[in-house]
């Protein structure tokens, strides 16, 4: 393979180069633009940028992370989806599935990184530990903060791939041990395009890259930095069992006669209705399934928070830090309690510490009563 | 026994305004309690129909969402009444920013919610309108009601296609996410109840002890008020409206000016 030289292909030539046909490449163009949210008419444009444009280098950092999210993406449902960005990233830097290792590998992302200065994308997956001065993720016996510092200063635009460099993650939930942070605490100056989701979804990936490609500029967010394309709607809005919930029909139990003929699974616990995410309408494997067709509740994977805001199969999430078990209704009837326990112990008190009131009260009215005309 | 009986007049304080607005929140607050409960778990009928023909759920939560506008409508409403209305219902009752505010507070904490005894027995510590603490109750629980209008909206902000629920979207970042949101709003509806309680059960206390037609107030809109608090000069005033108008059984005020 010349390795060396792909790194001036357009994105046309690479995909032709690895064997696959023009015809293959015409439907991912279509099918990546009706991804992107663009119109049809835009097809023509996606082709032509791919024919042109310089393939855009990433760079990908691994941190306090499972690699789940990398094991998403090289599982994406369009083969061409994860080779349009893989084949850069095992040129350049990927931990996990570069070629190189050790001092080569390092010397292979500097040099990348130096000749792309300002241009390429920079894919980050896995949270950033603070505390103890960050020594509870290093690389190359460098801390991650300083290896983001340094990949993100060269960066056109950062993506933060997965719910650890969006939201802090799993090593984030409470107590965080290690202090860990996503991506927007440390570095302020650089666009940071969230990608949440335990893993998320890894057309979004090919999609950002590509809408950069072809409009050079980082595709629109919420207030939340996160692709308004793939994350504007709730899976709620999407999930195919929204006429359960409607109609007020609902599993009340994972093994009920309910569940068995898909019912909305709100009450145990689905999190679709607070979790933007594309799901209910992309699919997962091949577009084959996602949790709440395969009949189990959407836990919430790619909002902020979601591992201290269970248990995953209540409806009424504990308040973290308060202890086991003390959800807000625990709270409601015990402030509730307090107001109907003191007005009962008011009312039996006034009535003998205003005692003197009620009897004057009663007796100039007693008199009264003795003193009607006729 | 020289026990003297007291000559009361009737005064009116709570205007149409204000009563109508009192009981359109409680209107809105027991549906919106009773639908928010229902949405936060629903009884899982599953009555033997498809989901095409059923949309029960659907229509609860429309409710909850109308008498939320409602709400909001009215909130709005008796904040333009506390600059319109009269005395009793102006924004100066529910802001304790003067030392009276305060004696006040003291008072009313200590001989009706400690019930010590009432020694000075000082007329212009029994309030006619509210009483400084129950009226910064009120400007507590407004709070409140804001609190829950914006974390509603802010909820449905997404979903919605009008500006006023996306004005609010900012809210749900701040919170911390839509899981964190809910939860606020649905915590607070327990704060709600609680001060029903103690709303309902004051009044109640205060009619019990006082006699002086506290808890029907808010239906005619008088309260009773002991003779002497009235200026005497109000009976040329009287003669003088009632020269007017001829016949003087027609206004509640003018016919009791004897009583």
């Amino acid at each position: 393979m010349k390795n060396t030289l792909t790194r001036e292909e357009t994105f046309y030539e690479s995909i032709i180069n690895k064997g696959y046909s023009r015809r293959d490449f015409l439907k991912f163009a279509t099918y990546m633009t009706a991804f992107m949210g663009l119109e049809h008419s835009m097809v023509g444009q996606l082709v032509k940028t791919m024919e042109t444009k310089k393939r855009i280098p990433v760079i990908w950092e691994h941190f306090q992370e499972c690699t789940g999210c990398s094991e998403s993406f090289i599982r994406s449902d369009h083969p061409l989806v994860a080779d349009v960005i893989l084949d850069t990233i095992s040129l350049d830097y990927t931990d996990t599935l570069m070629a190189a290792a050790g001092h080569n590998a390092e010397e292979a992302k500097q040099a990348s990184m130096k000749e792309n200065y300002g241009k390429y994308i920079l894919v980050v997956e896995g949270a950033i530990p603070t505390k103890d001065g960050g020594v509870y993720c290093t690389i190359a016996g460098r801390t991650a903060i300083e290896v983001l510092k340094e990949s993100a200063a060269g960066a056109a635009a950062i993506l933060a791939f997965g719910s650890c460099s969006a939201w802090g993650g799993v090593q984030a939930a409470s107590p965080n041990p290690t202090g860990s942070v996503p991506v927007d605490a440390i570095i302020k100056d650089k666009p940071i395009i969230k990608v949440p989701g335990c893993p998320p979804i890894s057309e979004v990936m090919t999609g950002v890259v590509l809408h950069y490609a072809l409009f050079g500029t980082i595709p629109e967010l919420d207030s939340e930095g996160r692709p308004k394309q793939f994350y504007g709607k709730r899976v709620h809005d999407s999930c195919y069992r929204r006429p359960y919930f409607d109609a007020g029909l609902y599993a009340e139990s994972f093994d009920s006669e309910e569940a068995k003929k898909g019912y909305c699974l709100y009450k145990l616990g689905c999190r679709g209705p607070v979790t933007y995410n594309a799901c209910g309408t992309t699919g997962w494997n091949n577009g084959v399934s996602f949790p709440v067709k395969s009949g189990y509740p959407c836990i919430g994977c790619s909002e902020n928070n979601f591992w201290d805001n269970g248990p995953f199969y209540e409806r009424l999430e504990n308040i973290p830090g308060m202890g086991i078990e003390a959800t807000a209704d625990k709270i409601g009837k015990i402030v509730l309690g307090a107001a109907v326990g003191g007005a009962a112990i008011h009312a039996v008190a006034s009535n003998v510490f205003k005692k003197k009131e009620i009897d004057e009260n009663r007796t100039r009215g007693e008199i009264n009563e003795q003193n009607l005309n006729e | 026994m020289k026990t003297v009986t007291y000559n009361y007049k009737r005064v009116y304080v709570w205007e149409l305004a204000v009563r109508f607005f009192h009981w359109l929140t409680v209107l809105s607050l027991i549906v919106l309690v009773i639908t928010g409960f229902i949405i936060a778990n629903p009884p899982a009928l599953n009555i033997n129909v498809e989901a095409t023909n059923s949309f029960w759920f659907g229509y609860v939560r429309l409710i909850h969402f109308a008498f939320a506008y409602i709400l909001i409508a009215n909130l709005l409403f008796r904040i333009y009444w506390a600059f319109a209305g009269n005395q009793f219902a102006n924004w100066r009752n529910f802001i304790p920013y003067t030392k009276k505010h305060w004696k006040n507070i003291f008072y009313v904490l200590r001989v009706d919610i400690f019930l010590q005894k009432d020694k000075a027995h000082k007329l212009e510590n029994i309030s006619i309108g509210h009483n400084a603490l129950a009226a910064f109750s009120y400007l507590i629980m407004t709070l409140f009601f804001l609190l829950q209008v914006v974390t509603g909206l802010a909820l449905i902000a997404d979903t919605s296609a009008w500006w006023l629920p996306k004005m609010f979207h900012w809210i749900v970042p701040l919170l911390g996410g839509d899981t964190a949101t809910r939860y606020v709003h649905h915590l607070f509806t327990w704060f709600f109840m609680a001060f029903v309680v103690i709303h309902v059960y004051l009044v109640l206390f205060h009619d019990y002890i006082e006699a002086r037609g506290e808890a029907s107030a808010m239906l005619s809109g008088f309260k009773f008020v002991r003779a002497e608090r009235i200026k005497q000069n109000i009976n040329n005033f009287v003669e003088k409206v009632k020269n007017q108008m001829n016949k003087g059984d027609e206004k509640g005020n003018i016919e009791n000016v004897d009583e």
